[in-house]
C-alpha cells in the first residue's frame, strides 16, 4: 500500500514539475515578444517626428527623415502585390476547382509549400541572375519582381485552402441552374471565400513589407528621391540595415524609428487579417 | 403563324447555341489561365534552380569539390572555399533547434492541456505574431539590445564558470564580443519558436479525444497522457514542424547578418564571430568585384538552396503523412 502511495506521489510530483516547465516555456515565449516590442517602442518612439515622414534620408551625421525609403517600400510593395496576387489567385483556383484531384495539383502544392519557406535571399539571387545581370544595373523593377515571387506562394496557399472550405452544395446549386464552371467560380466560390482570399493578400503584404534580403541586390538602395522604376530605389528595410550598421547616431536613431514603423505596419496587417478569418470561423 | 413561331424558336436556338459556345470558350480561357498560373509555380522553382546552377558554374568548375572543403575565403587572391559559412550555418541552426524544440513543445502542451480556454486564442495569436515580425527587427534588436546584454552579463559569467574545464572551456572561450555564433543561435531560436509551436499545437489538436480520455480514464496524469499518448501519436507531425523550423533557421539572413560578426574562420568557441551562407551573401554580394567572386557567392546560394530544399521536402513529406492519417 505504501509503495503504491509513494508511486502515486512521485507520479504527481513529476507531473507538477513537467507542467510547471510548460508554463515557464509559455512565459518565455510571451516575455520575448514583450521584450522586443518594448525595446522597439522605447528606442523608436523617441525619434518619431513629422520630419521622419517629410524629409529625405540624410547624409552621415545630419538630421533627416525616411520619406524616400517609405515611398520606395510602398511603390515596390504595391507592384509586387499587383503582379503576384492574380497569378497566386489563379493558381490557387486551379488547384481547388479545375484540378482538385489532378496529379499536377499535388505536385504544385508540394513545390509551392517549399517556395513558401524557401530562404528569401535565394529569391534575391534568382532575380539578380534573371533581371539585374542582363539589364546591367540594379532597378526598382527587379526589387518588385523579387517581392512578387514571395507573394505568389502565400496567396496560392490561402486561396486554395479557402476555396476548399466552400461547400460543394453551393457549386452544385450554381451548376444546376446552368451556370458554366467559371461563372460558378467567379460568382459563387470567390464570393464565399472572399474574406479568406483577402486575408491571404494582407498576410502577403505583411510578409513582403519587411523583407530585406531579396531587395539588397535587386533594388539596392538610393539616398535620394527617385520615382524612376528603372533605377535603384530606396526601401525602408534596406535603409534600416544600412543605417543600423553605421557608426552615426542620427542614422541609428532613424533605423530604430524605421523598425518601429515596419513592425507596427506588419503587426497591424496580421491582426486585421486574423480578425477577418476569425469572424468567418464564428459564423 | 406557325412559320413565325418556328422562326422565333430557331433564332432562339441559335442565340442559345451561341451563348453556350461563348460560355464554353470563356470557360476554356479561364481554365487555361488558372492552369498556366499553377504551372508557373513549378517554373519558378525550376528557374531558381537553373539560374543558380548557371551563376555558380564558373566558381564550381574552377574549384570543383574542394570548394566545399576549403576554409580560406580570400577575395584578393581569388581563392574561395565554402567550409566556414557551411559550418556556421549548420552550427547556428542546430543550436537554435536544440533550444527552440523543447520550449516550442512546452508552449504547445501549455496551450492544448493547461491554458484556461479564454486565454488560449490570445496567447496562441501572440506567439504567432512573433513569427510575423520581420527578421530585420530581430537583427536590430539583437545588435543593440541583446548582444550588449550577453557581452556584459551572460558571457563573462559563462567564461569564468567553465574556466579550466577541458572541452567546455574551449567551447566557451573568450573574449566576450557579444556578437558571434551563440548570439546568432539564440536569435534564431526565438525566430523559429513560433513555427515549431504553431505546428506542434496543430498536430496535438489532431489526437482523437477518445485516445486521451481513455488514458485519463485509467488514471494517467496530464504529463503521462502527453508523454505516452499525444507525443507518440503525433511524432511524425512534430518532426515535420521541427524540420520546417530548421529550414527557416538555415536560410535566415538579416537577423544573423547583424549579430554573427562576419568572420570567415572556424573556431571552436561559440563566442567567436563566424559567418553563415546567407550572411556572407548579404554582406558581400553588392561589393563583389570580379566574376569569380560573384560566382562563388552564387555557389554558396546554390548550396543553401539544395540543403533547404531537402530539409523542407522532408518536412512536407512528414506533415503530409500526418494529414493523410487524420483525413482517413
Amino acid at each position: 500500500m505504501s509503495t503504491a502511495q509513494s508511486l502515486h506521489q512521485s507520479r504527481k510530483r513529476k507531473n507538477a514539475v513537467m507542467m510547471t516547465l510548460c508554463v515557464t516555456a509559455a512565459g518565455i515565449g510571451l516575455a520575448w515578444l514583450a521584450l522586443i516590442l518594448g525595446a522597439l517602442l522605447y528606442k523608436g518612439l523617441s525619434g518619431v517626428s513629422p520630419a521622419v515622414f517629410t524629409e529625405m534620408t540624410p547624409p552621415p551625421g545630419d538630421a533627416g527623415g525616411l520619406l524616400n525609403a517609405i515611398y520606395g517600400s510602398i511603390i515596390m510593395t504595391i507592384i509586387g502585390i499587383v503582379v503576384g496576387t492574380p497569378i497566386g489567385v489563379l493558381a490557387g483556383t486551379y488547384m481547388a476547382e479545375y484540378g482538385r484531384f489532378s496529379r499536377l495539383t499535388t505536385i504544385v502544392r508540394f513545390i509551392n509549400d517549399i517556395l513558401l519557406s524557401a530562404p528569401s535571399i535565394i529569391i534575391g539571387l534568382f532575380v539578380y541572375e534573371l533581371l539585374v545581370r542582363p539589364m546591367g544595373h540594379f532597378s526598382a523593377i527587379a526589387g518588385a519582381v523579387a517581392l512578387s515571387i514571395l507573394v505568389i506562394p502565400v496567396v496560392v496557399r490561402t486561396t486554395e485552402d479557402m476555396l476548399n472550405l466552400v461547400p460543394n452544395a453551393l457549386r452544385e446549386a450554381g451548376t444546376a441552374i446552368g451556370a458554366p464552371r467559371w461563372v460558378v467560380i467567379r460568382s459563387v466560390a470567390y464570393r464565399a471565400a472572399l474574406s479568406g482570399i483577402v486575408t491571404g493578400i494582407l498576410l502577403a503584404i505583411a510578409r513582403i513589407s519587411g523583407e530585406t534580403a531579396p531587395l539588397l541586390f535587386t533594388a539596392l538602395n538610393n539616398q535620394f528621391w527617385s520615382s524612376n522604376l528603372n533605377a535603384p530605389m530606396a526601401s525602408l528595410p534596406v535603409t534600416i540595415f544600412q543605417f543600423a550598421l553605421s557608426p552615426y547616431e542620427e542614422w541609428q536613431q532613424l533605423a530604430w524609428t524605421g523598425a518601429l514603423i515596419i513592425t507596427l505596419t506588419v503587426l497591424g496587417l496580421s491582426i486585421i487579417a486574423r480578425s477577418l478569418t476569425g469572424r468567418r470561423e464564428d459564423r | 403563324m406557325t412559320a413565325v413561331s418556328e422562326a422565333a424558336t430557331s433564332s432562339a436556338m441559335r442565340t442559345r447555341e451561341a451563348t453556350v459556345r461563348r460560355f464554353a470558350l470563356t470557360d476554356m480561357v479561364f481554365r487555361t489561365a488558372t492552369r498556366l498560373s499553377a504551372i508557373l509555380v513549378l517554373v519558378l522553382l525550376g528557374g531558381v534552380a537553373i539560374s543558380l546552377i548557371a551563376g555558380s558554374w564558373e566558381a564550381l568548375s574552377k574549384f570543383g569539390f574542394s570548394f566545399l572543403t576549403t576554409e580560406s575565403w580570400n577575395p584578393v587572391t581569388e581563392n574561395f572555399g565554402a567550409l566556414a559559412p557551411i559550418y556556421g550555418t549548420i552550427v547556428t541552426s542546430a543550436i537554435a533547434i536544440l533550444i527552440a524544440v523543447p520550449i516550442g513543445i512546452g508552449i504547445a502542451i501549455f496551450l492544448t492541456e493547461l491554458c484556461p480556454r479564454p486565454l488560449r486564442r490570445p496567447i496562441g495569436i501572440a506567439v504567432e505574431l512573433l513569427a510575423g515580425i520581420p527578421s530585420i527587427i530581430y537583427g536590430i534588436w539583437g545588435l543593440f539590445v541583446f548582444a550588449p546584454f550577453l557581452q556584459t552579463t551572460v558571457q563573462p559569467f559563462i567564461i569564468s564558470l567553465f574556466h579550466g574545464i577541458p572541452g567546455l572551456s574551449s567551447l566557451f572561450a573568450g573574449p566576450p564580443y557579444g556578437i558571434g555564433l551563440l548570439t546568432s543561435s539564440l536569435i534564431l531560436a526565438i525566430m523559429v519558436l513560433p513555427f515549431i509551436t504553431s505546428i506542434t499545437k496543430d498536430v496535438f489538436d489532431t489526437v482523437p479525444a477518445v485516445l486521451k480520455e481513455s488514458a485519463y480514464g485509467i488514471g494517467c496524469t496530464t504529463w503521462e497522457v502527453t508523454r505516452r499518448v499525444t507525443i507518440p501519436y503525433t511524432r511524425v507531425g512534430i518532426m515535420g514542424g521541427v524540420m520546417l523550423g530548421l529550414g527557416r533557421a538555415l536560410g535566415e539572413t538579416m537577423a544573423v547578418t547583424f549579430v554573427i560578426g562576419n568572420a570567415h574562420r572556424i573556431s571552436a568557441s561559440l563566442f567567436a564571430p563566424g559567418t553563415t551562407i546567407s550572411a556572407t551573401i548579404a554582406n558581400e554580394f553588392t561589393e563583389a568585384d570580379g566574376n569569380l567572386y560573384t560566382s562563388s557567392l552564387v555557389s554558396l546560394g546554390l548550396i543553401l538552396f539544395i540543403i533547404t530544399f531537402i530539409i523542407l521536402a522532408l518536412a512536407r513529406y512528414m506533415l503530409l503523412r500526418i494529414d493523410s492519417r487524420t483525413g482517413a
